[in-house]
Parts: C-alpha cells; sequence; structure tokens
C-alpha cells in the first residue's frame, strides 16, 4: 500500500502526513463526533455502580470490579460457549456451501443470471423478516415445514423444531446460514476470477481431473480470501443479536442465549449499566483481537503477492 | 520539531479536539437534561409527550380520539402520543429517561418496583382521590403501587382467563361445571385424549418469556402459594409453588400438554384452539374476541371463557395490567395528570367498552357495560376481583429472566422441579443482592 | 496484474476451462453433457433452497388467516386475499398497513443520505489510507474500524441523549448522522483496499503532467474504482435498511420510522398478522435486491480488492 519509487516532481506537492490529515479529518467528524462522547461514557460506566440511566442517580466507583465479576459469571461463560458454537458452526458450514456455491456460478450456464438473482435474495431481506419467517416456518403445530414433511411422508406427524435447547440453537443457526452464505459465495467468486485460466489448462493437460485440479490449485489460491471471509464472518456471528431475539428471545432454557442478548439483558433490561458496560467493553476486545487477527493474516497475503 | 512530526501532531491534534468537543458536550447534555418536576400553569400552553403501547386494549384510533376530545376541553394542553410495540416500551422509557422526552408512559404491572426505584417515574399518591379506593376495583388500583406508595393509574385491565371448546366437551360428555377445579379439568382431559376428542388438551404459553410466568403466578395462587413473601423474599420453594410446578410436569409427562407449550406464546394458544386443534388454554381478554371472529377462527361460538380453575387456593389469576404514569422528568406534572386521570375516567373507558373493560366497580353493574361482552363482563367480575400480582422488586426483570430458565428445565425434564426452584431462589437472593 | 483490469476483461470465469471447441468426440463429449446436466439440476437445487421460502412468504402474504393454521396445509389458498397489499398501498397513513409506505420512503432517504455521506468522507479518507504514507497509519485505520465492532445497545442512551440536545429525535436526518459513524469506517476500509489496488504509474503520469492530488483521485481514481464505489455503496445500503435498534429507540412517528421499525409495528401486543409481516418484508427486499442486481458485477470485483490489498 505504499507509492513506491518516489519521483514525481515536487510542484505545489503537500507533505503527506499533513495532507493525510486533512483528508482524514471528515471521517473522523463523521464518526468521533458522534461516537467519542458515547465511547467514553461506556467506560466510564463500566468503572461504576450504575443502576439508573438518569445522570442524577448515584453511582459508586468499583474500579475492576465488574470486569472480575464478568470473568467469574458461570452465564456469561455459558453463553460465550453458545456463540463460540453457534459462529463456528455456522461460519464453517457458510464457507463450506459458499465456496461450493461460488465453484456453481463460476461455471457457464444456461440463464445464469437467474440462480445470481435467487441466490442474492435471501441477502435481501430484512433480518427481523427473515427471522419471523423463519420462526414461523419451524412452528410445531403450523409450519410449512411440518406440513412439507408430513405431505411427502418424510416424518410421521408434525414435530418441534425450537422447542428444545441445543435443537432450537442449530435451526437459528441454520436460519442465519441461509441468509449469509450468498455473501461468502461472491467473496469466493471473485478469488476465483483471479486464479488464472491456465493453470488449469495446464494441470488438465497433465491429465489431473477436476477435484484434484480443485485441491492443488484452486483452494491454495483461494487461502487468503478464505482467511479474510472466515475473519468477517466470525465477528458478525460473535455479535448476532436480532435473529436470535426474534426467533427464540434466548430459550428455551437459554439454549439459543448469545453473549449479545446476554449483554442487552444486563445492560437494559436489568438496568445494571455499569455491568452492562464492561460488558459491552470485553466484547469490543474479543473482536478487535480478531480484527488484529484478520490484518496480520492480510500482511502475510501481501508479502505473498510481492514476493 | 521535523515537518512529518509537526503535521502529525497538528492532524491528531484535530482528532482530539474533535474527541474533546464531543467528551465536554457530554456532560453539559446530562446536566441540561436531568430536571425537576415542574408545573405548569393553567393559562400558558403546555405540550405533552405520551408513550403508549401499540394495538394493546384501546386501537391506535381510538387513543388518537380520546386524546382529541380531552384537547377539546383542555384548550391550552396538545397531546402528542406515540405508541410502540410491548417489546420497545421498555426499552424506550428507560433510554429516553435521561432526555426527559415523555411526561406521561404506559408502564406494565410489573415495572412500577423497578422504575420507582431508579427515580423514573413519579410519585402520584397525592393526587389520587381517596374516593377511589372504593370506587375503582381493588385489584385493579395496585397495579401501580410499589410500597405503599402510588406509581400509576391503572388504565388497561387485563387477567388470564381459563378458555375450553365446548363442542369437544360435549363430544366427551364432559359437563363444563366440572370445570371448576384444577381437578376436575384434568380427569375432562383425560377423558378427551382417550376417547380421541383431542391429542393433546392443553396447550399452554410455556415459552422462555414472561409468558411463563404469568401461568406459574397463575397456577401457584390458585394452589394457594405465593411466588414472593411480604418480606420481598423468594418463597417459591415450598408450598402452591412446587405444586403448581408439579402439576404443570405432570400435565407433559401424562401425555395432556402438548409439548409445543415449550416454544408457544399466547397467540399460538390462541391459534391452536381457534383452529380447534387445542381444547383448553389459559389466556388473556383479546382472545375471546378473536377466537369469535371468523376471519380469524374456525371456532367460532365453540370458546368458553370463565374464570382460572380452583386448586385450593381459590380461582385466582394473574395480574397482567397496564397504568399509566407521570414521569420523574416532566416539566408538567399537573397538566400530564390531567391527561391520566381523562383517559382513566369511568366516561371515557365505557365509551370505548368494545376495546377493553374498565376500572370502574360501578361500570360492571351497567347495563350496557355487561351487554358489550356479556360472557367476558361474566368472568371479569369473578376473576379482576381475584388477581394476584407477580413479585414486586426492583429486581423483578433478572428474578423473571432466571425463574423462566429454572422452570423451562424443569419441564423440559432436566432437573427437578424443587430442584430447579432451589436453585431459582438462591439465583433470586444474589440477584435482589446485587441490585 | 491488478484486480481492476482483471475484472473488467472477463465476466464470471469458468473453473473447468478448457479449448471450447476442440472436444474430441465420442466419450469426452458425453462425459461433458452429463457432467453439465448434473451441475444444472444441482443450480436448480440451490435455487430451491433459496427461493422455496420467499415462494411461501409470497404464498402466506395472500393467505387468510385460517388458512394458514390449517393441518394439513394446502399449498395454494383457496380463497386468495389480496387486502394486505391492498391496506399497504392504499390504507390510512395512521394504520400500520399505510405507515409502511412512509417506512419505504424514510427507509430510502435514509440510506441515500447516509451512504451520500460516508462515501463522500470515506473517498477522501480510504485515498489517504491507500496511497500516503502517514505515522499511525495502520492504528488509525484499526481505530476507525473498532467503532464498526461497538456493540449498538452500550451507547444507546448517550447517542439518545446526544440527539435530543441536537433537535435531532425522530428525524431522518438524526438517523443519518447516527448510521453515517458506523458506516464511514466500512467504507473507509473497502474504498482503501480498492483504491491501493489500482497502478500507481498512472496516478504519477497524470502528476508529472501538473495535475494535484485531488486531481488525481477525482480524475484518475474515480472513475477507475467505480467498482470499488458501487459495492461499498451496495454493502451501506444493507447496513442502513436493515438497522432496527437504532431506528426503534430513535424514531417515534411516521416521520423518521424505517421499515424494519415498520414491521415490528405490525404486532399488536399478543398476535401479529404473519401474512401482512410477509408484505412488509417482500416489498422491503425489492430495493436492495434492484441494487444489487444492477451492482453484481461491481460487487464481486469490488469485494476481492477491499479483501486482498487491504
Amino acid at each position: 500500500m505504499t507509492v513506491e519509487g518516489v519521483s514525481v516532481a515536487r510542484r505545489k506537492r503537500w507533505p503527506d502526513n499533513r495532507f493525510a490529515g486533512l483528508l482524514l479529518v471528515p471521517s473522523a467528524i463523521v464518526v468521533f463526533g458522534v461516537v467519542a462522547w458515547p465511547v467514553a461514557r461506556t467506560l466510564w460506566l463500566s468503572l461504576h455502580k450504575v443502576e439508573s440511566p438518569l445522570p442524577t442517580a448515584p453511582s459508586t466507583w468499583v474500579g475492576l470490579d465488574n470486569y472480575t465479576r464478568a470473568l467469574d459469571d458461570p452465564n456469561l461463560w455459558a453463553a460465550v460457549g453458545r456463540t463460540a458454537y453457534f459462529t463456528v458452526t455456522s461460519t464453517a458450514l457458510e464457507l463450506g456451501l459458499g465456496i461450493l456455491l461460488a465453484l456453481l456460478m463460476a461455471q457457464k450456464l444456461r440463464a445464469g443470471w437467474v440462480l445470481r438473482v435467487a441466490v442474492i435474495i435471501p441477502w435481501a431481506l430484512p433480518t427481523i423478516v427473515n427471522a419471523t419467517m423463519w420462526r414461523y416456518v419451524f412452528n410445531p403445530q403450523y409450519g410449512p415445514l411440518n406440513a412439507l414433511l408430513t405431505q411427502a411422508h418424510l416424518i410421521d406427524e408434525y414435530r418441534s423444531w425450537l422447542g428444545s435447547p441445543f435443537l432450537a440453537l442449530n435451526m437459528v443457526m441454520l436460519s442465519d446460514v441461509w441468509k449469509n452464505t450468498s455473501v461468502v459465495a461472491f467473496f469466493v467468486l471473485a478469488g476465483l476470477q483471479v486464479i488464472p485460466g491456465e493453470l488449469h489448462e495446464a494441470a488438465q493437460v497433465d491429465g489431473a481431473g477436476a477435484i484434484r485440479r480443485f485441491f492443488a490449485i484452486t483452494l491454495p489460491l483461494l487461502r487468503p480470501i478464505i482467511a479474510i471471509v472466515l475473519v468477517l464472518r466470525t465477528i458478525e456471528a460473535f455479535k448476532v443479536f436480532d435473529i436470535v431475539y426474534v426467533m427464540t428471545r434466548g430459550g428455551p432454557a437459554n439454549g439459543t442465549q448469545t453473549v449479545s442478548l446476554f449483554t442487552y439483558q444486563s445492560a437494559f433490561s436489568d438496568q445494571h449499566f455499569g455491568y452492562g458496560s464492561a460488558l459491552s467493553v470485553l466484547i469490543v476486545v474479543v473482536i478487535m483481537a480478531l480484527a488484529v487477527t484478520y490484518m496480520k493474516l492480510l500482511r502475510i497475503e501481501e508479502s505473498r503477492t510481492a514476493a | 520539531m521535523t515537518d512529518q512530526h509537526r503535521a502529525a501532531l497538528s492532524r491528531r491534534g484535530f482528532i482530539a479536539a474533535t474527541v474533546g468537543i464531543g467528551l465536554g458536550g457530554g456532560p453539559l447534555l446530562s446536566a441540561c437534561s436531568s430536571s425537576s418536576g415542574g408545573e405548569g400553569s393553567g393559562s400558558s400552553p403546555v405540550k405533552l409527550n405520551a408513550l403508549v403501547q401499540k394495538q394493546a386494549g384501546y386501537s391506535d384510533v381510538h387513543v388518537k380520539a380520546m386524546t382529541a376530545a380531552f384537547t377539546a376541553a383542555n384548550p391550552n394542553i396538545t397531546v402528542t402520543v406515540d405508541s410502540v410495540p410491548y417489546e420497545a416500551l421498555h426499552d424506550k422509557i428507560v433510554a429516553a429517561a435521561p432526555a426527559g422526552t415523555y411526561d406521561v408512559v404506559l408502564i406494565d404491572v410489573i415495572w412500577p418496583a423497578e422504575f420507582a426505584s431508579k427515580g423514573l417515574v413519579a410519585d402520584i399518591t397525592d393526587k389520587i382521590p381517596s374516593a377511589w379506593k372504593t370506587e375503582v376495583l381493588p385489584g385493579a388500583l395496585n397495579s401501580g403501587v410499589y410500597q405503599d406508595k402510588f406509581y400509576g393509574v391503572p388504565w388497561l385491565l387485563d387477567t388470564k382467563y381459563f378458555y375450553a371448546n365446548t363442542a369437544m366437551l360435549a363430544k366427551a360428555n364432559v359437563a363444563p361445571a366440572t370445570l371448576s377445579t384444577w381437578p376436575g379439568v384434568i380427569t375432562a382431559a383425560k377423558a378427551l385424549k382417550t376417547q380421541g376428542v383431542v391429542k393433546y388438551p392443553f396447550l399452554w404459553s410455556w415459552s422462555q418469556a414472561e409468558a411463563i410466568i404469568c401461568d406459574f403466578a397463575a397456577l401457584t395462587a390458585s394452589f394457594g402459594g405465593t411466588l414472593f413473601d411480604p418480606a420481598g423474599k423468594p418463597a417459591f420453594t415450598t408450598g402452591g409453588a412446587v405444586k403448581a410446578l408439579e402439576f404443570m410436569k405432570s400435565t407433559l409427562d401424562e401425555g395432556l400438554t402438548d409439548p409445543a407449550s415449550m416454544e408457544s406464546l399466547e397467540d399460538d394458544v390462541r391459534k391452536s384452539m381457534s383452529a380447534g386443534t387445542t381444547a383448553f388454554g389459559l389466556n388473556w381478554t383479546y382472545m375471546y374476541a378473536q377466537s369469535n371472529d371468523p376471519k380469524l377462527s374456525k371456532e367460532v361460538g365453540k370458546i368458553a371463557i370463565s374464570p382460572v380453575p380452583d386448586g385450593g387456593g381459590g380461582r385466582i389469576s394473574v395480574n397482567g395490567s397496564s397504568a399509566l404514569a407521570i414521569t420523574a422528568g416532566s416539566k408538567h406534572r399537573d397538566a400530564a395528570w390531567k391527561y391520566v386521570e381523562y383517559l382513566s375516567s369511568k366516561p371515557v373507558q365505557e365509551q370505548y367498552i368494545a376495546d377493553s373493560l374498565p376500572i370502574w366497580v360501578a361500570s360492571y353493574q351497567d347495563p350496557a357495560v355487561i351487554k358489550s361482552a356479556p360472557n367476558v363482563v361474566a368472568a371479569a367480575k369473578v376473576q379482576l376481583a381475584n388477581m394476584t400480582n407477580r413479585p414486586e422488586v426492583p429486581a423483578y426483570n433478572a428474578i423473571s429472566q432466571l425463574l423462566q430458565v429454572e422452570l423451562q428445565k424443569a419441564l423440559l425434564g432436566k432437573k427437578a422441579p424443587q430442584q430447579a426452584l432451589n436453585d431459582a431462589a438462591s439465583a433470586a437472593n444474589k440477584a435482589i443482592a446485587q441490585s | 496484474m491488478s484486480i481492476a483490469t482483471e475484472s473488467r476483461s472477463r465476466s464470471f470465469g469458468r473453473l473447468r476451462s478448457g479449448p471450447p471447441r476442440s472436444r474430441p468426440r465420442g466419450r469426452r463429449r458425453n462425459a461433458d453433457d452429463y457432467a453439465s446436466i448434473w451441475i444444472h439440476l444441482i443450480a436448480l437445487g440451490v435455487i430451491a433452497v433459496a427461493l422455496l421460502p420467499i415462494v411461501w412468504m409470497i404464498i402466506a402474504s395472500i393467505s387468510p388467516p385460517t388458512e394458514l393454521l390449517a393441518r394439513p396445509l394446502r399449498w395454494i389458498p383457496r380463497d386468495p386475499d389480496f387486502s394486505r397489499y391492498k391496506d399497504v398501498f392504499t390504507g390510512a397513513a395512521d394504520s400500520p398497513a399505510g405507515a409502511f409506505r412512509r417506512a419505504m420512503l424514510n427507509s430510502l432517504i435514509v440510506a441515500a443520505g447516509t451512504v451520500t455521506l460516508s462515501l463522500v468522507v470515506g473517498i477522501l479518507g480510504g485515498y489517504a489510507f491507500a496511497r500516503l504514507r502517514f505515522a499511525g497509519r495502520r492504528v488509525t485505520l484499526l481505530v476507525f474500524l473498532s467503532t464498526y465492532m461497538l456493540p449498538p445497545i452500550s451507547l444507546v442512551i448517550p447517542l439518545y441523549l446526544i440527539l435530543v440536545r441536537l433537535q435531532l429525535l425522530d428525524s431522518v436526518i438524526g438517523l443519518i448522522v447516527v448510521y453515517s459513524s458506523f458506516c464511514t469506517p466500512f467504507v473507509l476500509w473497502t474504498l482503501s483496499g480498492y483504491f491501493a489496488g489500482i497502478p500507481v504509474d498512472l496516478e504519477e503520469a497524470a502528476r508529472l503532467d501538473g495535475c494535484s492530488r485531488l486531481g488525481v483521485l477525482w480524475r484518475i481514481i474515480l472513475p477507475l474504482s467505480k467498482p470499488g464505489i458501487f459495492s461499498a455503496i451496495l454493502f451501506a445500503t444493507l447496513l442502513c435498511w436493515d438497522e432496527f435498534l437504532y431506528a426503534l429507540i430513535f424514531t417515534n412517528s411516521a416521520h423518521a420510522k424505517t421499515i424494519p421499525v415498520a414491521i415490528a409495528d405490525f404486532s399488536a401486543k399478543f398476535s401479529t398478522d404473519f401474512g401482512l409481516v410477509c408484505v412488509g418484508g417482500l416489498l422491503a427486499a425489492i430495493p436492495p435486491v434492484v441494487v444489487a442486481l444492477a451492482f453484481q458485477r461491481f460487487v464481486v470485483s469490488g469485494l476481492m480488492a477491499g479483501a486482498v490489498k487491504g
């Protein structure tokens, strides 16, 4: 990302730093002008015990107490465990299905645009509509999934899909995967385009079949994309809130309570503003760690392409 | 200082300035927005903002009409009414509190303790006329009470009733009179099941939501127990509450309750009864009208409403009302009180009787009121006088959440009922200590 | 090899390459055709998985409520009921269905405003990150990104206070201001990645000819980075379209309520007309699908550039 071999006429040229500063000022105003005080207040709250939104309410300094309480809270760890399962599984599914979908979309198909249109629509549906729809589809009394399966004689009678904790978590995850796989597919599709056709032709001449070519050529060259998608989707899955809130509100028996839902309940529903702020900060720390991993992976990619 | 340094500093300086303005502005904002309850004098124009719940009880159109009539009678007061879905109501009240956006808010019966202890709603005990203690249904009047002080005026009365499908009962030769006690209901349910009238006679709203606590509170009371003792501590580890939970579990174990109850909310109960797939259910007042609406129901005229059956403690149900409260940040408390008083007054409530039942004792003797919904009024007269409140403690929300989880664990068979209630009690004590 | 030129010179590439015409006869051709049939079948399967729930939503939107509860379920409603669509298009402006029309307009305005603001500042900032070496570049980018990662719930109350003080509560402008604050980091990141992929030589040539830096940005970089810009537009639009929590808390009336809030308003305290939610969802999906369709080519190359060069 650097300007190489600078041998440009220095006519009317501003020093990089000052110019960069000026270019970034508008963004800084738009972002930090809005967010700086709320962030500062969150940090301040996380070090106090605050149980009311009113600024006139009493607040006690507790130092890092909120943080230690959070890290000691078994409910939080349970939520982290569920979120981790949700994240890992949904990302793995989205990646696997996304790659296959991208391979499919890269083929020459008759009326291929139909496939591309179809794949975009789940992505375009608003999240709360998506969640409401799936909640309806999985209904144990009148849901169309049960109707379809019984009419196709695949199951004997209507059954529950969101009524037991682990199953509910999986069904919520599948609903999320249905909506988000197409994003992954497009990322991967872009990556496929960069792979020179000559590599495949050469391999074909050497007698390699399609599957062998995929594992030997395509997949290694997709590695940077996979790394990026992995981290992006991991971040999004970690923050998942809307779909769980609408589909199950965290139940049954807390089986779908994710970290974001837990934070929402503490910070807002229970009005433990100090504790909830500490939870938010912890979430940012985790996501930041993931983002830094992401950037390190990118630098690995940069050094590879430069070589 | 090099060019680079200076530029870096100037850039960082600008960003710091932006942040500084934001940070500096913050305390200024909070300082300016806290306000003491001011008085609105009668002569200068007053603008009130009210926050109510969307399509609950009174329809939005009717609330608008009421407000228009109020403005006509009080020309110097204008009221803007916002309405939000129930899920958003609590969050909006909390978010808007520091800014003092609203003067009048609708609060659920389970919120006075929480809001009062955090200073979000105003104490209006001195505004309540003493006559109300006899003129308003007593079960209704305590909907907005916390620690013997009034924080809200009841407006939308609601409680859970027992609904039964009379056609199914007839098919199984069950006399409706036997449904006045829970053992009688169980016998009827078993008869319906063995005779193949319906696969699962019961569907309950036992999803992990406030709905399961409503059912549990009603059942506990009708079994003679209580959720919290008068000292504000958990009392559900013994007595009626344990009986209630064991009752709930046994109906599942004996195949009388549809397992789908674990993910059902009130509307799922209504839909199932309206489709003819459930014989018995506990639900709020709204279900009666909707199950007799041909557009929404296949069992028109077949759903009977009655008070909750007796389990040994009486035919007691749970209070699900909502009250109109004046926010602590309101600058026009007198005007707000006028508005609240108007909305909850007898003539206004009786005018829109089709939407919601009044809070006034006298109304229930009024032939016009009785005529509007004879079956509902008959059941309401009994039930509204026999309601129990859920625990009135500031940490109620957290306690409800953990109790929901433990109840579900017991019903899903992951824990014994007594164990679940014991665990819930210790967690509840922790939550109370932390609040 | 820059991504920009690559994507323009090819449309969606083929994985199974091979000289198109010189196919030998006999067994090879049958195998190719056989494989092609399989691939088309799989594609049909994927289309089914993607569209079946949508088709169900369309059916539900014209089904009377009682028919949706029927067991066994009839897939085509006996008496299709178009009244929900009628309510949405012609209903009174203060009914939930009628309010949806205004919400669509509000969402469009908010999306347009946010995207414009984020793009303007993002283009400038993205250029800085892409081309200029300055101290703390990576850290600054990370700091911007960190605001995008904040859980919205923690900022709700302070943001509410800010909007009240600026008298921007319950206004589309207020929403634009808030949304821009978390769209801008994403735009910065995407565009900086994409700008970096444009060959430096073009820029240097222009500067040798006497073009100012901003001139270079305007005349060289922007025209070449249309795909990146369009992909930023697409993502930012979807971000605004989907956002629920802030819209719910910061809007009170039809003046500013956006689509997700309007759809949530369809629910009464206990009952929801699922058919109406489907109508809302289907109508709400149309603008993003249109935007995505028009820009899908650019989306792909935009994504790729943002990813690799980031």
